[in-house]
């Protein structure tokens, strides 16, 4: 089959390797119909995630078709569409009854890599690094799916793939996002971050009763599309300065909430501190440029709630642990329970209460990947979400 | 996971050195002179400027000692050498009465100085020896020998993961260096093979000691194994309906000694990592019904294959 490989930093290729096997009785073979790049693949494609290996299968958002089930999967059967959840879990551990599927105790073979950097295992995850486990990825022909009893839904033939693919990630994640909000009547939400992640957690907000949305980004036409998601205000931080901005906004309370969409390789509008943090990543002093995070602490009211769905790697420099635990601020944050946010979404899909097709830019072949990964990563031609069709 | 440090005999010893330090500071500091005439020193003027410092020093190790901590036994090994040695010079100028207290008070001091020692060197003991360790056979050549202990919660009932660890057959599902286990005379003897470094495997019979449904199977091998071994396993409910806290204590001595050691953990397969491992994947077992695999890690979990893994893509 064809498949996507991180080949090393900044080197994607598509090549022919073997079909994938069903290698438990749990897992299921699935022939990817559609699948995504997300942005936290290019955390990958840039070298900042340790434990990838020339050959790795890269991809987390794909969905397709059944065409092979193990003999312990009674719930799948050849011929259904599904669509797959990034996180890998088992179902049954104490973190999987609670919900916390991102944290499944089982899913990660590789579990003493991450114990290492982290002190205990996060779950597995689909074409993230040997850390994550050292699954192949979905951007290819074929994906092997463990526990398919468990992750994966069925889903109707009259939705598209493109109303459905991103169910597996940037859809559930930008709800959690906002979910993590416990937000209430009145409540200002502001998100740093307007890619497709932010422009669902926006768009989520707003669903969960936000009374104003702010979305916060450096790229116009992003903020465009947070709009169409259903943003009351808009704020690019390269023109405005986003505490003043947000304070003038809120009347001098801060937003009630502050969500951060955009993880590790976040940008700053000043030169010299932009060059300050992206000096001591490259040196390994850190391994995140967080000053989205920075910024969201600050901003939030007091006793309000920063909820943090981008992506983080390992430490960061110069936290703001002063202005949080001084402040009341509460901190929630995780990689998305997926499995648990599946149904409730779908069902919003089906209802016509959003459609997620709006993110998307690019619907391209997967033999395009490379320069698709190359695209996406210097934000060329207004990219936003890009499809690939293998 | 760790070596076990609860050695109760061995803190009790500790306190008594202890109570003796204080006992002889404070008198030193108190009455030089009364501690000097029992000595037979008393017509010494330096004797009566020292034993003050001595008493000082007395009390600076009595401390961590009466708080059972027997590693400061040393301390006291040092100033017993000094003392002794002091001794020992004013012996060969005194007779008669002084003569006879001195050496009343050298032999004193020379016996608690052997128990210093011995507590001293007991202290640096006590990290290889455990309650499983203590059911290894006597015989065995116990130069090098490995005691190791791991935890792990499983989501099940105790009596559930009892009764899949006792039908030890299924042992080597999860046991990544056993090959096979079979039992005989109804499963309280067992033959078992397993890896051993550089690809040989080696062989023993194996005896449970105690068997207790749902909490506890402690077991040993039989005399003329190719590798020396005891363990024991407790299940035990973990606390709110997480399922059960399962702890595995295992002792033997590897083949090849300390250099079997070294060499194994060259490889990354140091012991501790071992039964870490084997828990880990035991837990999968019982919780997913199987060993979690990806296309990286063909066999599992397994911390010693790290820096030997493929790609994240299937194989041909």
């Amino acid at each position: 089959m064809r498949a996507t490989q991180w080949m090393g930093k900044k080197h994607i290729e598509v090549n022919e390797v073997p079909d994938p096997q069903i290698l438990n009785d749990r897992d299921a073979i699935v022939k990817v119909t559609s699948t995504a790049i997300c942005g936290s693949d290019l955390h990958l494609y840039d070298g900042f995630i340790p434990t990838m290996r020339s050959g790795d299968i890269l991809g987390h958002e794909f969905m397709g078709e059944v065409v092979e089930v193990g003999r312990g999967v009674g719930n799948l059967r050849v011929g259904d569409r599904v669509v797959v959840p990034f996180p890998i879990a088992c179902g049954s551990c104490n973190s999987c009854r609670q919900g916390l599927f991102s944290v499944c105790e089982n899913s990660n073979p590789n579990a003493r890599i991450a114990e290492k950097v982290m002190g205990h295992s996060p779950c597995g995850i689909f074409g993230y690094s040997h850390m994550m486990g050292g699954y192949p990825g979905g951007q290819a022909e074929y994906a092997r799916v463990p526990f398919a009893d468990v992750g994966p839904l069925v889903v109707d033939d009259d939705l598209t793939d493109e109303q459905l693919l991103f169910l597996t990630d940037v859809f559930p994640t930008g709800y959690m996002g906002a979910d993590n909000c416990d937000i209430s009547p009145g409540d200002v939400v502001a998100v740093w971050g307007a890619g497709a992640v932010g422009q669902f957690a926006v768009a989520s907000a707003k669903l969960l009763g936000a009374e104003r949305v702010v979305a916060i980004d450096r790229f116009d036409y992003r903020l465009d599309k947070a709009r169409e998601a259903g943003a009351t205000d808009v704020l690019n931080y390269e023109d405005v300065d986003v505490l003043d901005a947000l304070q003038e906004l809120t009347a001098g309370r801060g937003p009630d909430a502050a969500i951060d969409c955009v993880g590790m390789e976040a940008h700053h509008p000043s030169t010299a501190i932009h060059a300050y943090d992206r000096a001591k990543q490259a040196a390994m002093l850190e391994t995140e440029r967080p000053h989205a995070l920075r910024e969201a602490i600050l901003a939030v009211k007091n006793g309000g709630t920063v909820s943090i769905v981008g992506v983080y790697g390992g430490l960061m420099d110069k936290f703001p642990i002063g202005s949080l635990m001084n402040r009341s601020l509460t901190v929630k944050t995780g990689q998305a329970h997926v499995q648990r946010y599946l149904k409730p979404l779908y069902e919003r899909i089906r209802n016509g209460e959003i459609d997620p097709s709006f993110v998307v830019s690019h619907t391209l072949p997967l033999e395009q990947a490379p320069q698709a990964y190359r695209m996406f990563r210097d934000k060329e031609d207004r990219s936003n979400k890009v499809v690939l069709k293998p | 996971m760790s070596s076990s440090r609860n050695r109760p005999g061995l803190r009790r010893t500790a306190r008594v050195l202890g109570l003796a330090s204080t006992g002889l500071g404070v008198a030193m500091l108190r009455d030089p002179r009364g501690v000097a005439r029992l000595a037979g020193v008393d017509d010494s003027a330096t004797a009566l400027s020292v034993i003050p410092l001595v008493g000082a020093r007395e009390l600076v190790h009595a401390l961590p000692l009466l708080a059972g901590r027997p590693g400061w036994a040393w301390t006291r090994v040092a100033g017993d050498a000094v003392d002794l040695s002091a001794m020992g010079l004013a012996l060969s100028s005194r007779g008669g009465e002084r003569g006879r207290r001195l050496r009343n008070a050298t032999a004193a001091v020379a016996g608690l100085a052997a128990l210093d020692l011995l507590t001293a060197v007991r202290s640096r003991r006590a990290g290889s020896r455990g309650p499983a360790r203590d059911l290894l056979p006597s015989s065995a050549p116990w130069k090098g020998a490995v005691d190791v202990s791991s935890a792990t919660t499983v989501g099940k009932d105790p009596q559930e993961v009892y009764d899949h660890w006792r039908d030890f057959s299924r042992l080597p599902e999860f046991m990544a260096h056993v090959r096979e286990v079979r039992t005989r005379d109804g499963g309280t003897r067992s033959h078992w093979v397993a890896e051993a470094p550089g690809r040989r495997t080696v062989e023993w019979d194996a005896e449970v000691v105690e068997d207790s449904p749902g909490e506890r199977i402690r077991w040993r091998s039989l005399p003329g194994a190719g590798i020396e071994n005891a363990g024991s396993v407790e299940f035990r409910p973990a606390p709110g309906n997480r399922g059960t806290e399962v702890r595995v204590r295992l002792a033997y001595a590897q083949p090849g000694g300390r250099l079997g050691k070294v060499v194994a953990g060259m490889f990354g397969e140091s012991p501790e990592q071992q039964v870490r491992d084997d828990l880990t994947r035991f837990k999968q077992v019982l919780e997913t019904g199987q060993v979690v695999r990806s296309e990286a890690t063909p066999e599992g979990l397994r911390a010693g294959r790290l820096a030997a893994q493929r790609p994240a893509a299937a194989r041909s």
